[in-house]
C-alpha cells in the first residue's frame, strides 16, 4: 500500500502539452476517480502514474519515492486495462497467473494467490477456461484477478467498466468497491462516467484540457462545484442553467443577465409552493420514469429540466411553472463561469 | 444445403470455372503421376507410357537409397531448410515486432531499407554474394548456403503487418507486471501471431527446399549438394536412366507432398494472409 502524489506534473507530445502541471495528493488506501471528457488528459496521467509514459515535467511520488526513472516493474503497481488485457492464448488460471511471472514465490504459494483471487472474484468454475468464453465481465474479473495476485502498492483503472453494458456495469461497480474496501489498497480510477465517480470514489478529480479543476469528495463537487463545467459535468441530468441576475433581493431569470443561475433537474419541481427560484415555460417533452416525470421545457432560451412528482405527467405543449427551493441555487459568474456561491 | 432433396442448382458460370480447374488440375498432377509412375517401372518399361507400370518394383528405390550420396542431400536439403526456417521464424518476427511497436530514431529509414530488398531480384544479387562468399571463404559450406535467406524482408515485413495487429495493451500490461521485452515478445505477441508464424513457417521451408539457383552456385563438392542440385548432377550422370531420376526426384518430391497434404489449412489460410491470393 502506498500513498501516490503528482507534483507540477507536466506532459507533452513535441510543442503541444496536454498536462499542464498538476498537482495531487492521493492517500494511502484511497479511491481516486478521475473523470472529465474525452481528451482531457486522465489516461494519460495514468499511464504517467504507472510508468508507461514518460514525465515530461514534474514529479511523482509513489510511497514518498520519486519513481519519475523507475520502469513500470520496478513501482508495484498493477493496472487494469479498458480492454482487459487478457491474453486469448492462455487460460484464465494461466492469465491470473501471469501476474505472477517474475515473483519469487514458490510455485504452490502461487497456486494460493491464484486460487485466492479466483475464490474472491467467483471465477473458480472459469479457471480452465479461456478467455474467448468468457463474458465482458468475467473478462473484466480476470484482469482484476492478475493485477490483484501480485499485492501491488496501489491499483490502476483505465475506464474497466466501459465496454459492458449498464447492468453488468452496476455490478461491477459494486463489486470493486467491495474489493477496495476488502483490500484497503490505493486505487486511482478514470472514467467518463460521472455515476461510476460519484458511487465509488473516496474523492473525485475533475479534469479538463489537463488541468485539474477540481478535486474533492463525490459531496463537495455535488455540492459545492467550483465552475459551470464541475457543476454539469457531475449529477444526472446535468445541472440546468439559466442566465439571471438579482432584482429587489430575489434572482430572477434575465436572459443575457451577468449571473448564471444553476440548479438541479430533482431541485426544480414541477408545481411546488413558490420558493428562491421560479421558472416556467411550455413543455416539449415529457419523461416519465415512475415515481416520477422529467419535464423538458424552456426559459430564458435554454432548455430546462424538472421534475413532476408521483404520478402527474403534464401534457406536452402546457405551460407548467416549477420552483427551487431556497439553497438549492448555484450562482455563477456568467463571465468567468466561476462559482459565486449557493443561494 | 437446407433439404437433401434440392438439386444443386445449375449455374454456367460455375461450370465453367469447375471445368477449367480440373482442366488445370489434370495438368498439374499428371507429371507427378508420371514421375511416380516410371519410378515403380525398370529400365525396359521406361518408354512404354502406360499409366500403371504392368510390373511395378521398387528396385529404382533400393537402388537410390543404397547410393549414400542421395541420403546425404536428403539431409543437407532438410538441415538447411530446417535451419534457414527456424532462423526467419525467430529474426523476422524478432525485427517485424521493433518495427511494429517501438518507436524510435531511424524507423522508418530502416523499415524502407528492408521493404527496399524486396524489390531487388535475386539473379542480381547472386553475383556479390558470391563475391563476398569466396572473400570471406563461404563457399562449400552449409553457412555460404544459407546465409542469404537467414532472414528475409518479406517475412520481416509480414510479421510487422501482424503484430501490428497486437493491442499495446496487452503488452502494456506485461510490462507491468514486470516482464523484460523479450519476454514479452516471445511469452505474449508471439503466441498472438502464431497463424503468420505458421505461413512464415511453411513458405520458408518450401522455398529452401526447392532452392536451386543460388545453392548451385555457391557449391562445387557433391557434399554439400541439396537435393534439387543433386539430382540434376544424377540426371547428367544418368543421362538416359529415367527411372533412377524419376526415382529421386519422387524422394524429394515426398516431403513436399507431405507437407502441403498435412498442413493444407495452414497453407491456405497464410496465403490469405500474406495477401498472395492476387
Ligand atoms: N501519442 C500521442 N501523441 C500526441 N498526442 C497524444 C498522444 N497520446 C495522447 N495524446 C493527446 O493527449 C490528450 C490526452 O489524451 P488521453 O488519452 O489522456 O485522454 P483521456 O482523458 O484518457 O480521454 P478518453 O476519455 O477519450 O480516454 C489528447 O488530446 C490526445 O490527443
Ligand atoms: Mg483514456
Amino acid at each position: 500500500m502506498a500513498t501516490i502524489a503528482l507534483r507540477n506534473l507536466v506532459k507533452s507530445y513535441g510543442k503541444t502539452d496536454v498536462i499542464h502541471g498538476i498537482d495531487l495528493d492521493i492517500a494511502d488506501g484511497e479511491f481516486v476517480v478521475f473523470v472529465g471528457p474525452s481528451g482531457c488528459g486522465k489516461s494519460t496521467t495514468l499511464r504517467m502514474i504507472a510508468g508507461l509514459e514518460e514525465v515530461s515535467g514534474g514529479e511523482i511520488l509513489i510511497g514518498g519515492e520519486v519513481v519519475n526513472e523507475l520502469d513500470p516493474k520496478r513501482r508495484n503497481i498493477a493496472m487494469v486495462f479498458q480492454n482487459y488485457a487478457i491474453y486469448p492464448h492462455m487460460t484464465v488460471r494461466q492469465n491470473i497467473a501471469f501476474g505472477l511471472y517474475t515473483s519469487p514465490l514458490s510455485r504452490d504459494q502461487k497456486d494460493a494467490r491464484v486460487t485466492e483471487a479466483a475464490a474472491m472474484l467467483g471465477l473458480e468454475p472459469l479457471l480452465d477456461r479461456r478467455p474467448a468464453a468468457l463474458s465482458g465481465g468475467q473478462r473484466q474479473r480476470v484482469a482484476i484477478g492478475r493485477a490483484m495476485v501480485r499485492n501491488p502498492a496501489a491499483f490502476l483503472f483505465d475506464e474497466p467498466l466501459s465496454n459492458l453494458d449498464a447492468q453488468l456495469r452496476a455490478q461491477m461497480r459494486i463489486e470493486i468497491k467491495r474489493l477496495h474496501q476488502r483490500l484497503g489498497t490505493t486505487i486511482a480510477y478514470v472514467t467518463h462516467d460521472q455515476i461510476e465517480a460519484m458511487t465509488m470514489a473516496d474523492r473525485i478529480v475533475v479534469m479538463r484540457d489537463g488541468h485539474i479543476l477540481q478535486s474533492g469528495t463525490p459531496s463537495e463537487i455535488y455540492d459545492s462545484p467550483v465552475n459551470v463545467f464541475t457543476a454539469q459535468f457531475i449529477g444526472s441530468p446535468s445541472m440546468n442553467l439559466v442566465p439571471g441576475a438579482e432584482v429587489a433581493g430575489r434572482i430572477a431569470v434575465q436572459p443575457g443577465g451577468p449571473l448564471l443561475v444553476g440548479f438541479r433537474p430533482h431541485d426544480l419541481v414541477v408545481g411546488a409552493p413558490e420558493g428562491a427560484f421560479t421558472v416556467s415555460g411550455a413543455v416539449t417533452a415529457v419523461e416519465p420514469l415512475g415515481p416520477e416525470t422529467l419535464v423538458h421545457f424552456e426559459s430564458g432560451g435554454r432548455p430546462v429540466i424538472a421534475t413532476a412528482p408521483g404520478r402527474m405527467v403534464p401534457a406536452v405543449g402546457s405551460t407548467v411553472t416549477a420552483s427551487v427551493a431556497a439553497g438549492a441555487l448555484y450562482l455563477f459568474d456568467a463571465a468567468t463561469e466561476n462559482a459565486l456561491g449557493r443561494r | 444445403m437446407t433439404t437433401a432433396l434440392a438439386m444443386p442448382r445449375i449455374n454456367p458460370g460455375r461450370i465453367l470455372i469447375w471445368t477449367l480447374l480440373f482442366l488445370g488440375g489434370v495438368i498439374m498432377v499428371t507429371p507427378l503421376i508420371f514421375m511416380f509412375s516410371t519410378s515403380l517401372k525398370t529400365a525396359g518399361q521406361v518408354y512404354d507410357l502406360r499409366m500403371i507400370p504392368a510390373a511395378p518394383t521398387l528396385d529404382n528405390y533400393v537402388r537410390v537409397l543404397s547410393d549414400g550420396r542421395f541420403l546425404r542431400w536428403f539431409f543437407n536439403s532438410t538441415f538447411i531448410a530446417l535451419t534457414v526456417t527456424l532462423s526467419n521464424v525467430f529474426f523476422d518476427s524478432l525485427v517485424g515486432y521493433t518495427l511494429a511497436k517501438f518507436r524510435f530514431r531511424g524507423r522508418y529509414f530502416v523499415f524502407l531499407a528492408i521493404l527496399s530488398t524486396l524489390m531487388i531480384p535475386t539473379e542480381m544479387l547472386v553475383i556479390p554474394w558470391y563475391l563476398m562468399s569466396a572473400e570471406f571463404g563461404w563457399l562449400n559450406s552449409y553457412w555460404g548456403i544459407m546465409f542469404p535467406g537467414m532472414m528475409t524482408a518479406f517475412g520481416t515485413f509480414l510479421m510487422k503487418q501482424f503484430f501490428e495487429t497486437v493491442p499495446d495493451d496487452f503488452l502494456e500490461a506485461a510490462r507491468i507486471d514486470g516482464l523484460n521485452e523479450f519476454t514479452i515478445w516471445w511469452r505474449v505477441a508471439m503466441p498472438l501471431v502464431t497463424p503468420a508464424l505458421s505461413a512464415l513457417a511453411i513458405f520458408t521451408f518450401l522455398g529452401n527446399w526447392t532452392a536451386f539457383f543460388w545453392p548451385l552456385i555457391v557449391t562445387t563438392s557433391q557434399d554439400l549438394y541439396t537435393l534439387p542440385i543433386g539430382l540434376s548432377s544424377f540426371a547428367v550422370e544418368q543421362a538416359i536412366q529415367w527411372e533412377m531420376i524419376m526415382t529421386g526426384a519422387a524422394l524429394a518430391t515426398l516431403p513436399t507432398l507431405a507437407v502441403f497434404l498435412l498442413l493444407q489449412r495452414y497453407i491456405v489460410r497464410g496465403v490469405m494472409l500474406a495477401g498472395l491470393k492476387g
